[in-house]
């Protein structure tokens, strides 16, 4: 499933592409945007069936409510705009217009995360995937590179009801081998180990591959787990990872509050409490800056977290 | 311009004796559940009645016909409304008069403002102010791109236009040329702070509808014969021109009961039993 072909590509170009093959595809298939149609990408689709295209200006609401109008009279509808509008600006439309009743908008929201960069702390999303993941009937997706976006985007496009999904601005490299990469709404174990668990999703998921690879220097065997669903969450496969290592690490490009640590802290104290550590920005908003130094500076990078790493299984050796 | 029909004097002594009945039969919902809002009930009703009985294209059992796609839609932003839309909707047998008296109860079809999956006839939810022109706007894309000639009709209420949502969708009915969209204001003039001029003006309201691109009508929205002619001049706007419609519609809020009207104390308090008793006779007296 993993690839080494060592290329760099954009989630959101292939989101924009996979629109398009979509859209010939199914003649159902609407796209809306808010005045951000090249840096979202939803422009390929705009050029390829401009009918079936709705800029709505910078109004996301309004862009939000038209969407969930046009899904609740048989389109399915793609929404685009920047994470932090999708997620926070239109949070009261997302709920009482798509999430309450139902209806089948795929909301894919982009740079995501501190990775927006230079634009700074207001454009910066990290809550959205806290404020997405409260919302019954709302399910929350974000995959880690080009390929995972192909498939992510063809599995909402084919599935009834709301979608949160959420793409990084930088290009990525590829994780996954396009030739048999099959996306299932599951946690998937990229790499066995037995020492501790590391949970992840999107642009971290480099990053927790070469701190497992880091940590195995060090004769510490790392399990990685790619949950590109964070709800609803595959709480069987963490489980079944933390009852054969006893520890596990949460990594992401998101408040520690609300996330995906927050996900899996309220499964294992329920079902199979154990320690916890929650990797990712703490309670504070973001700032400007380049993505990779906005990375090392949150301590999103593998260098950073495996201090963490240490930490924990150190935890779990005082225990025993 | 095509001429436009009229109602009949004995379709307008029909809407009133109806009206009333629908009036009373709302406020004992409201008296039932202990809870709602008699006052931007009343005001709405005439305007969501006359639209039903001689307006719509619509048929309480098309949703079992492949007709069902060509009924005209009315969508309910002001979803505090939601009583005299039920009674409206019962009146026209989408669903059993029984039913009405389980409205806010604990398990009903009949949620306090819509819900979704609700009662039958109630096309999307409402309650959170501001969000149902929008969605009209979307139903109303989804209709011209499948080349459907249906009309979606949607009722706001004055003090929701306060909503900054609202002006973000009445630019885009404009942009996009939605001349099936046909939207209703109940201009009842109070809110629940008082005088909408008061807690934050609207007005010159028609001139701001003017300036978003929109055709405007206004009526006195308890006159039958005004409303029914609004209602038809605005489909031949629609059937002739390029822009939406928006009918400002003058109401009364609390119309029909004495101590309700014009009294913004009304908006959102059920009656007690002594008010309701004499809510019923005054509404009786008119019959």
């Amino acid at each position: 499933m993993l690839t080494d072909n060592k290329a760099v590509s954009s989630l959101r170009q292939a989101y924009g592409e996979t629109l398009v093959e979509l859209g010939e595809e199914n003649k159902n298939i609407v796209v809306l945007d808010a005045d951000l149609a090249c840096s979202t990408q939803t422009i390929r689709f705009q050029k390829a069936y401009p009918e079936r295209f709705f800029n709505m200006g910078i109004a996301e609401q309004d862009a939000v409510g038209t969407a969930a109008g046009l899904a609740y009279s048989g389109k399915t509808a793609f929404f685009s705009t920047f994470a932090v509008f999708a997620s926070g600006r239109a949070w009261d439309q997302v709920r009482c217009s798509v999430a309450h009743p139902n209806l089948n908008v795929k909301i894919v929201a982009t740079h995501g995360g501190v990775t927006v960069g230079e634009d700074g702390a207001s454009h910066q999303a990290l809550e959205d995937i806290s404020l997405m993941r409260s919302l019954p009937n709302m399910k929350v997706i974000i995959p880690a590179d080009s390929v995972e976006t192909r498939a992510v985007i063809r599995y909402v496009a084919r599935t009834k009801g709301p979608f949160y999904v959420r793409l990084t601005r930088p290009n990525m490299p590829e994780i996954f081998n396009a030739k048999d990469y099959d996306f299932k709404p599951e946690a998937r174990v990229l790499v066995p180990g037995k020492d501790l668990t590391i949970a992840t999703y999107g642009e971290t998921v480099v990053e927790a591959l070469k701190c497992a690879e880091m940590l195995k220097e060090k004769g510490i065997s790392a399990e990685v787990i790619n949950v590109p669903v964070i709800k609803p969450l595959d709480e069987s496969t963490i489980i079944e990872s933390v009852k054969k290592t006893g520890v596990i690490m949460t990594v992401e490009n998101h408040s520690v509050i609300g996330g995906l640590g927050s996900a899996v802290c309220e499964t294992l104290s329920e079902k199979l409490p154990l320690p916890v550590r929650r990797v990712g920005v703490r309670d504070e908003f973001g700032q400007s800056g380049e993505y990779s130094e906005l990375m090392k500076k949150y301590g999103l990078v593998a260098e950073k977290f495996m201090d963490d790493a240490l930490a924990l299984v150190e935890i779990k050796k005082k225990q025993l | 311009m095509t001429e436009i029909k009229k109602l009949t004097n004995g379709e307008v002594e029909e809407l009133t004796k109806l009206s009333n009945k629908l009036k009373e039969k709302c406020l004992a919902m409201i008296h039932n559940a202990k809870s709602g809002h008699p006052g931007g009930n009343l005001s709405a009703l005439d305007l969501m009645l006359v639209l039903y009985k001689h307006i719509m294209n619509q048929c309480c059992e098309w949703d079992c016909s492949p007709e069902w796609d060509k009924r005209d839609r009315f969508v309910l932003s002001k979803g505090h409304a939601s009583a005299a839309l039920y009674c409206v909707l019962a009146e026209c047998e989408y669903f059993g008069e029984d039913e009405l008296m389980t409205f806010r109860k604990l398990g009903t079809r009949l949620q306090g403002h819509p819900g979704c999956n609700c009662a039958p006839g109630v096309e999307i939810p409402s309650g959170s102010l501001g969000q149902g022109l929008s969605m009209a706007n979307g139903i109303a894309l989804s209709l011209k791109l499948d080349k459907n000639p249906a009309k979606v009709f949607i009722m706001l209420g004055d003090g929701e236009l306060q909503e900054g949502q609202v002006w973000e969708a009445a630019m885009s009915a404009a942009h996009y040329r939605l001349n099936n969209v046909i939207a209703i204001i109940d201009r009842n003039r109070l809110q629940i702070d008082g005088c909408t001029e008061d807690v934050k003006a609207l007005e010159p309201l028609a001139d701001k509808w003017r300036a978003f691109g929109w055709q405007v009508l206004e009526i006195n929205g308890h006159d039958y014969g005004q409303i029914y002619g609004a209602y038809r001049e605005a489909i031949n706007i629609s059937n002739e021109k390029t822009a939406p419609v928006v009918i400002i519609a003058n109401t009364i809020k609390g119309k029909g009961v004495s101590f309700m009207e014009h009294n913004a104390g009304w908006h959102g308090k059920p009656t007690k039993q002594e008010e309701f008793i004499k809510a019923v006779e005054e509404l009786r007296g008119k019959c």
